[in-house]
């Protein structure tokens, strides 16, 4: 494995992480490499390398999160990077701030990157326009998860050898979920084939203009697939009701054991957490061998610690 | 292009030979000994370094990688970013004595990232640095090697080019001129 040639690229186009969308597949392919070198040190004694020392890193959630808040702080100490939490909780954004304002009061204080979680779409990008920093997207409302679906397919590429030409079915609630937005993207990028199955009332109208194949029958679905993304139901972000109740939704679209051992091939099953066990999956399915759902959340770390430290290359 | 001839493919192989003779001299018995080399190149030469010391003395010497890539203290002062190796230690160095082998000294940047880099796996009881060319007077950091195949006086406008087998090259070494454009 030594010195085998790689990809050309030895750093990012682009200056902020704002959506799978804008990258191009050479920076995921880079992204990819980075992270292969960081997976191994964060499997070391020592698991810490000093790169970002002189780097302040700001983690600006205004929307609940433990796994992505985590992982991200997690990324960024073992980068040596210093890091300052905010959460919209506990913050003057309930007082009246605007989002601008918030964000010039932290860069203000010297922050050198910024990673933010918002719920309206485009808040980060919008964040781009407007401040001189590096912005890392953790979540835009319903729009994007870049670094969500970058740690997906990094895994399932991780556990299948590649990407391309594999079948990826995404299940549930697509219409309210960036984690499908962005692995639709990034999937087609390496050259996956994608299909969304979902009950129809969570399936966005025009998502085969994407290029999606859509399905309503899930054992369809998982018979067609080499691995299938579970999302969870987005009670939050549902104003009405989309299906009768999370029982019915349970029983037409819930992954169990008994549909995985009724197929012919073995599946590879993801799921982005947080997992509402017995609703969109079973415990039997959650638990199996063929589930990536902790290496999901390892693979976390190295692409969020490859992200920041190939934006951190580009700070002046 | 102006350039000089410092080891060429019969040279490269005497003085490998000779570093490993140097090495068995300090080193009676290697069961304690490790040799780590320096991504890209110090990895070929280790690998060398341990096959002629099988040779010789028929004792296997455990060799690992270290990349320094996100060691370096020039991260984002030197432009584009140098792309990571891999870095392969697959085993512990508490304790032992480490052989750090990179094939050319120049500032000694890259061999003080690779002590930090080493660190991250154990602490070893003595850390030696063997190099092939040891470019004089050009040290930034007190660092300076063991065991040296050959020393070279040599301007910073010169860069030395090792082209070894392993990289297609065909095992010489030339000091070359940066040409004025």
């Amino acid at each position: 494995m030594v010195n085998e040639y790689r990809s050309r690229m030895n750093q990012l186009i682009k200056n902020n992480l704002l959506g799978i969308k804008e990258l191009s597949l050479e920076e995921i392919e880079l992204i990819f490499e980075t992270a292969d070198n960081f997976k191994d040190v964060i499997n070391r004694p020592i698991k810490k390398v000093p790169s970002l020392r002189e780097v302040t890193i700001a983690n600006i959630f205004f929307e609940n999160s433990t796994r992505t808040q985590l992982s991200f702080e997690l990324a960024e100490k073992r980068l040596s990077a210093d890091v300052v939490n905010f959460s919209s909780s506990i913050s003057s954004v309930k007082k009246g701030e605007t989002l601008l304002d918030t964000v010039n009061n932290i860069l203000s204080m010297k922050v050198d990157m910024i990673v933010i979680r918002h719920s309206s779409p485009g808040a980060p990008h919008f964040l781009a326009k407007h401040v001189n920093s590096k912005i890392v997207n953790a979540g835009d409302g319903t729009h994007e998860h870049p670094t969500q679906a970058l740690l997906d397919t990094y895994s399932i590429r991780e556990r299948l050898g590649s990407i391309e030409g594999k079948k990826v079915v995404i299940v549930g609630d697509i219409l309210h979920s960036r984690v499908a937005l962005s692995n639709i993207f990034a999937l087609q990028k390496l050259g996956a084939e994608v299909m969304v199955c979902g009950p129809a009332t969570l399936l966005p109208k025009y998502i085969s203009a994407l290029g999606v194949k859509v399905e309503l029958d899930i054992r369809k679905a998982l018979n067609w697939c080499d691995a299938a993304n579970i999302l969870r139901i987005q009670l939050e972000r549902q104003r009405r009701s989309y299906f009768p109740s999370l029982r019915e939704y349970s029983l037409y679209y819930g992954v169990n054991k008994e549909m995985i051992n009724a197929l012919d091939k073995e599946i590879i099953i993801l799921h982005p957490g947080p997992i509402n066990r017995g609703v969109e999956i079973t415990s039997s399915v959650a638990d199996a061998d063929n589930a990536l759902i902790l290496d999901q959340v390892e693979n976390g770390v190295a692409i969020r610690m490859a992200v920041l430290y190939l934006l951190a290359s580009k700070l002046e | 292009m102006q350039k000089r001839l410092l080891l060429d493919n019969q040279l490269l192989q005497i003085t490998i030979q000779r570093l490993c003779q140097h090495l068995i001299e300090n080193h009676n018995d290697f069961s304690s000994v490790v040799i780590l080399g320096l991504q890209p190149r110090g990895v070929f030469l280790a690998n060398r370094i341990q096959k002629v010391i099988q040779e010789l003395e028929g004792c296997y010497v455990e060799v690992g990688y270290l990349d320094t890539t996100f060691h370096r203290d020039d991260f984002r002062r030197r432009g584009i970013p140098k792309k990571a190796s891999e870095t392969r230690v697959p085993f512990l160095i508490e304790g032992k004595d480490v052989i750090l082998v990179d094939d050319v000294l120049f500032t000694g940047r890259s061999v003080r990232a690779a002590m930090d880099a080493m660190i991250s796996f154990g602490r070893p009881k003595k850390v030696e640095l063997l190099v092939l060319i040891d470019r004089l007077h050009t040290r930034q950091l007190p660092i300076e090697a063991n065991y040296v195949g050959k020393q070279v006086n040599t301007l910073a406008s010169q860069y030395v080019e090792v082209g070894l087998k392993e990289q297609n090259g065909d095992d010489s070494i030339w000091l070359m001129n940066i040409e004025a454009e």
